[in-house]
């Protein structure tokens, strides 16, 4: 009996080819947005996980700077011979032509026996290990990125170390990053002894910091992770509208059937149970592919993925992927609970079948009046949610239950308002053919609603995606230009180097201003101090928010500091406001700058100050102003005369071009998984009129009967999905600058900690109606292809047919 | 003798127990080797000779407390040179390694420190003297006149230490050999401190007073290939006598045997190869070994049949290569108390 049923059941899919393959295609897409952008996510929270766990950072206490400088060893000395059991540890940056990485020199001595990642310790000898020429550890993908590079200890591979991480020995690591006798911080050994005399009077500038304290890279790139998971999830509910409608539909198709099987004896328990294998079988096979598909799509966006995180961040993420068990499970676990959603309904209506009643097909339409008025509850519930949310949320989960809110209520109130319209429509249009159009189109809406919905919400989120990334250039570019005032930047290599390049670039430069910085906790979290020169081109061009009188004389004159949007926000400061410095000392802030495409906090004062707070200060980085047409010359002097690498001396333009294009990096992926979803909007309007074009001769052949000719009929139908994708499209269009405004307002300020002016871009709508009703004709062509070539005789049949 | 441990790190040449214990049976290619016949020059000879691949500093105290109870007390600073050459700073291929102990009647603890040589963290001067790791230090204006603290996670201790005897030469003229084949190292030791000074145990301070040994040892292949271990002891005997002997067990089952009989007055008399036996009676589980803890000393040519039984026979240093060290009481032909080693028990 049951193979009989199952094959009864299964023989539909072999009619009905294009419906498998859409309930197929539909959940495989689904589940490969869902996981590829699970995988990514995954990917670069396992590189920061390592990089906190590296030097059991996540497990073990340290001893950091106060002031977030580089000590001697000789504090590490003294600590260890009052009784502190602590293991020194030096950081830095190397960079070689192009290939930047992050040494980290460790003592293997005195390090906890578990804190060297994998095959750092262990079989090896430790002569060669701190003896030069040294020896470095790094992941193999840091070590194929670093070949041929000269410079480094010879290498080799530890999968445990985080991306872009060479890992040393201290005194190896002190020689390479030209800092000998300096160490960046000290790990506490678990175990302390007896006797020990208290921090305070040994080392009073280190303090102790908490374990995981240093894992402030997850916490910045949270909102950019989230992000993605709000546009895979948004992609997976898309796909799921297709699943949605096709196991719809083969379920009404099948309904005759269904109650055929129920009349010959098969119980409603196996029914309900074949059917539910159904879909689960289903669900595993799409799911398989889906994950298959979701890594090709991971392993694609992955290496963006990485630029954008290392560009806007500096957080490293290897460029290639590794799956872990978890992935997979919970991929198939998506699609499984994607497919019983999308299923559920139908297998509620199958256990609710009245045995005897006969077949309704399109029941399922008839009832939508009542299902149009839930909708529409529902949509005002949502858009109330949305509201709130707005004016009383919080922080950047609030901000994407804001968008997550608002585009749910404007997909599910479409329908309505497409009823609405129609109906308005009808009653103004004359004519029997109109009324019949309008009337025919609004009695399809319910089959095609879902596919519209789908459609809206990609719109809608390209809108508004397109206008925060098209707002954020205009502003970021803009800014760019405040920002770099001055005609050229040189770096010099040493002190030494520097020195000279002042006294050379004296008599040939209209002036040469510092940018000497350091990084500095501010307001307890980490972040960067500048000293300015008093100069007319930060008075002139410097992009500040907001600032009290006469801001840059107070600045000069070392009483007041500027501070960036991102640390005024978080930490509460505006004009005004006193400022604590590291050392102590406190500062009035006297303005607040943007400073786009920097997490953290950035203070700005006199260089006075500066030098004056940090004696160490490196003086090498210098802005030069000069009038642009002799920038040339200048930079060919500094090269042949003077000798500066030309690594070193970089133009304007060069910087603004270096700048824009992490700036566009940051956003390939967003563009990326827009076009994706556009794509699986446009197949899911494919799948529907597709599968409602199989059922709409019953409807159409009267009419041809009347006298419309088939091609005549083929025309209407494409007009009518282009006029729906075109309705459509108007409707997403204030949706989506709602979901920009929420984008630049709402989640940037509390992902990023800067808010932006949002413009609108009226182009890029025409380009994207054009671009829906490109997909609505496209989705629409083969079925109007299809009755276009219908046979007469086909016509015929329905009227010959009983139904 | 006093070969003691070492370390040489597991780093120094794969698996360290290959050749001997803790790699002390290898090759020593580039090091300086020890001569029959070179003078010890003191105070320099106190202080560290990098050119050689091992040396250590190492006392033992036997002391008893006011309560009235036995404790054992061993301070060690071993260094271990991974390559001949002198590197500066972070380059000094110099390893360091402290071991303290402290044993009463129920309780051993054990601590260990390790550190790089070149950057202050550990090491040793002559004059004045003072060997050191982190806050660990053995430090006098002399090696007459010592402080000795040392302190780990449930222990620590601060002793006096004054001698009151000459240093006492081991061997021929502090030339010590160490097998049939002549593997022999430099070593000294000095017998004679009186010590004086402070237990910090969990329950409180103890005061305690007794005898202290120090030997001083350093070479770059002190270990035949076949030998697999050894056993020590340093006696104080009533009447003011120290003796000192060891046996080297070989993996054939035998043994190479030496030893220094230390008058009263400082004159010692080196005993060669098969003059004295060592004998275990009576062996206990430590640490999932079977270690002998009571052992019958005989050295016939100065009457000595003597039982030497341990005081806690839980005294396993379980440091990065573990071995035994404890105090011992002494019982039989003479009578006092001493430190026993035994290494190589796997």
């Amino acid at each position: 009996m049951y193979r009989a049923a199952l094959s009864a059941l299964l023989s539909h899919w072999w009619r009905h080819p294009l419906q498998l393959g859409s309930l197929l295609l539909g959940l495989a897409l689904a589940t490969a947005l869902w996981s590829g952008v699970q995988a990514i996510n995954g990917q670069a929270r396992q590189s920061y996980d390592q990089a906190a766990r590296m030097l059991g950072q996540d497990r073990l206490e340290q001893l950091v700077p106060k002031d977030g400088q580089r000590f001697s060893q000789d504090v590490y000395i003294a600590l260890r011979q009052a009784g502190w059991l602590v293991s020194p540890v030096i950081e830095g940056a190397w960079q070689q032509g192009d290939v930047r990485v992050r040494l980290i020199g460790i003592d293997p001595v005195t390090a906890p026996s578990d804190v060297a990642p994998d095959g750092v310790t262990g079989a090896g000898d430790l002569r060669p290990f701190i003896t030069p020429p040294g020896q470095g550890f790094a992941a193999p993908d840091t070590i194929s990125m670093l070949r041929g590079v000269t410079g480094l200890p010879p290498l080799s591979p530890s999968e445990g170390l985080a991306p872009g991480v060479v890992l040393m020995d201290i005194g190896i690591a002190q020689t390479l990053l030209g800092v000998p006798g300096e160490i960046s911080r000290l790990v506490v050994v678990p175990e302390q002894p007896f006797r020990q005399a208290p921090l305070e009077s040994v080392a009073p500038l280190l303090t102790k910091s908490a374990p995981g304290g240093q894992a402030d890279i997850a916490r910045l790139t949270d909102s950019f992770h989230l992000n993605l998971t709000a546009f895979g999830f948004l992609s997976f509910a898309v796909g799921l509208f297709i699943v949605h409608s096709a196991i719809g539909l083969a379920f009404e198709q099948r309904r005759p059937m269904l109650r055929t099987l129920r009349a010959v004896g098969v119980p409603l328990n196996v029914l309900t149970v074949l059917l539910a294998g159904e879909v689960v079988l289903f669900a595993l096979v799409a799911g398989l592919v889906g994950m298959g598909l979701g890594y090709l799509i991971a392993a694609t966006l992955l290496p963006d993925v990485a630029a954008t995180l290392s560009g806007l961040y500096g957080a490293d993420v290897p460029g290639s992927l590794s799956l872990r068990p978890s992935w997979w499970i919970g991929g198939m676990a998506i699609a499984v609970l994607g497919a019983a959603v999308a299923a559920g309904q139908s297998l509620w209506r199958l256990r609710r079948l009245p045995l005897l009643a006969p077949a309704q097909p399109r029941a399922w339409a008839r009832a939508s009046a009542r299902g149009l008025r839930r909708q529409v509850f529902l949509a005002a519930a949502l858009a109330v949610l949305a509201l709130a949310v707005a004016i009383w949320g919080r922080g950047l989960v609030a901000g994407f239950v804001l968008l997550g809110a608002m585009l749910m209520a404007a997909a599910l109130a479409l329908p309505a308002i497409l009823a609405l319209l129609l109906g308005g429509a009808e009653r103004v249009s004359k004519g029997a053919l109109a009324l019949w159009f309008w009337a025919d189109t609004r009695q399809q809406l319910p089959g095609l609603s879902l596919a519209l919905m789908a459609l809206m919400l990609a719109l809608a989120a390209n809108v508004g995606v397109g206008t925060m990334v098209a707002s954020f250039r205009l502003t970021f570019t803009g800014w760019l230009d405040q920002r770099l005032a001055s005609e050229l930047y040189v770096n010099a290599q040493d002190e030494a180097e520097a020195a000279r390049l002042r006294s050379f670039l004296e008599p040939r430069a209209d002036a040469v201003l510092p940018i000497w910085s350091v990084s500095a906790p501010v307001q307890g979290a980490p972040g960067t101090i500048y000293g300015i020169a008093d100069h007319a081109t930060y008075r002139e061009n410097w992009p500040l928010l907001s600032h009290a009188p006469g801001v840059w004389d107070a600045v000069a004159a070392g009483q007041a500091a500027l501070v960036n949007e991102q640390l005024s926000r978080r930490a509460g400061l505006s004009n005004g406001d006193m400022l604590r410095l590291p050392d102590g000392t406190e500062m009035t802030i006297a303005g607040v700058y943007s400073d786009y495409g920097n997490p953290q906090g950035q203070v700005i004062i006199a260089v006075d100050e500066l030098t004056a707070m940090f004696p160490d200060v490196p003086r090498l980085r210098h802005a030069v102003r000069i009038a642009p047409e002799k920038a040339p010359d200048l930079t060919r002097a500094l090269i042949e005369e003077f000798g500066l690498s030309p690594d070193n001396v970089r133009d304007q333009a060069a910087i603004k071009s270096f700048s824009l294009g992490v700036f566009e990096q940051t956003f390939t992926v967003t563009a990326a998984l827009n076009v994706l979803t556009m794509g699986v909007a446009g197949f899911a309007m494919l799948t529907s009129l597709l599968t409602l074009s199989t059922m709409r001769l019953p409807q159409l052949a009267p009419v041809w009967a009347l006298g419309l000719t088939r091609a005549r009929l083929a025309r209407l139908e494409l007009f009518r999905a282009l006029m729906l994708a075109g309705l459509t499209m108007c409707a997403a269009l204030p949706v989506g600058l709602l979901l920009a405004w929420a984008l630049l307002s709402v989640v940037n300020v509390a992902a990023f900690g800067w808010q932006l002016p949002m413009h609108t871009f009226p182009a890029d709508w025409l380009r994207l109606g054009l671009l829906a009703l490109l997909a609505g004709g496209l989705a629409a062509l083969w079925p109007a292809v299809r009755l276009a070539r219908t046979s007469p005789t086909d016509l015929l049949k329905v009227f010959a047919h009983e139904r | 003798m006093n070969v003691k441990v070492l370390f040489i790190w597991v780093l120094l040449s794969g698996p360290a127990f290959a050749q001997g214990f803790a790699g002390l049976g290898t090759e020593a290619s580039g090091f300086a080797r020890p001569e029959r016949g070179q003078v010890l020059s003191f105070p320099k000879d106190h202080g560290a000779h990098p050119d050689y691949r091992i040396e250590w500093w190492y006392l033992t105290a036997n002391l008893k407390g006011e309560d009235g109870r036995d404790y054992g007390v061993q301070w060690t600073l071993f260094r271990s040179a991974l390559a001949p050459d002198a590197g500066q700073g972070w380059a000094a291929p110099q390893i360091w390694m402290g071991h303290a102990g402290l044993t009463t009647p129920d309780r051993h603890f054990v601590a260990e420190r390790l550190a790089r040589g070149g950057v202050g963290q550990a090491g040793v001067t002559a004059a004045p003297f003072r060997a050191w790791v982190d806050d660990w230090q053995m430090a006098g204006a002399t090696l007459d006149d010592l402080r000795l603290t040392a302190n780990g996670t449930d222990f620590a201790y601060d002793l006096g230490l004054k001698a009151d005897g000459p240093l006492v030469l081991q061997g021929d003229g502090g030339y010590s050999v160490k097998s049939a084949s002549g593997q022999a190292s430099f070593y000294y030791s000095q017998p004679f401190y009186t010590v004086d000074g402070v237990l910090d145990l969990p329950d409180g301070p103890v005061r305690v007073s007794g005898n202290a040994w120090l030997d001083r040892e350093w070479s770059s292949q002190p270990l035949d290939e076949t030998q697999r271990g050894w056993d020590w002891v340093s006696l104080h005997l009533e009447g003011g006598v120290r003796m000192m002997g060891f046996q080297l067990r070989q993996t054939d089952g035998g043994a190479y045997t030496s030893g220094t009989w230390i008058m009263p007055d400082g004159t010692a008399e080196p005993f060669g190869d098969g003059v004295l036996t060592m004998t275990p009676l009576k062996t206990a589980k430590v640490n999932g070994r079977d270690v002998p803890v009571q052992w019958r000393v005989e050295l016939p040519g100065r009457g000595v049949d003597v039982t030497l039984g341990a005081l806690n026979n839980a005294a396993w240093m379980d440091t990065l290569f573990p071995y035994w060290e404890g105090p011992v009481g002494i019982s039989g032909s003479h009578t006092g108390h001493g430190y026993l080693e035994m290494t190589g028990y796997d």
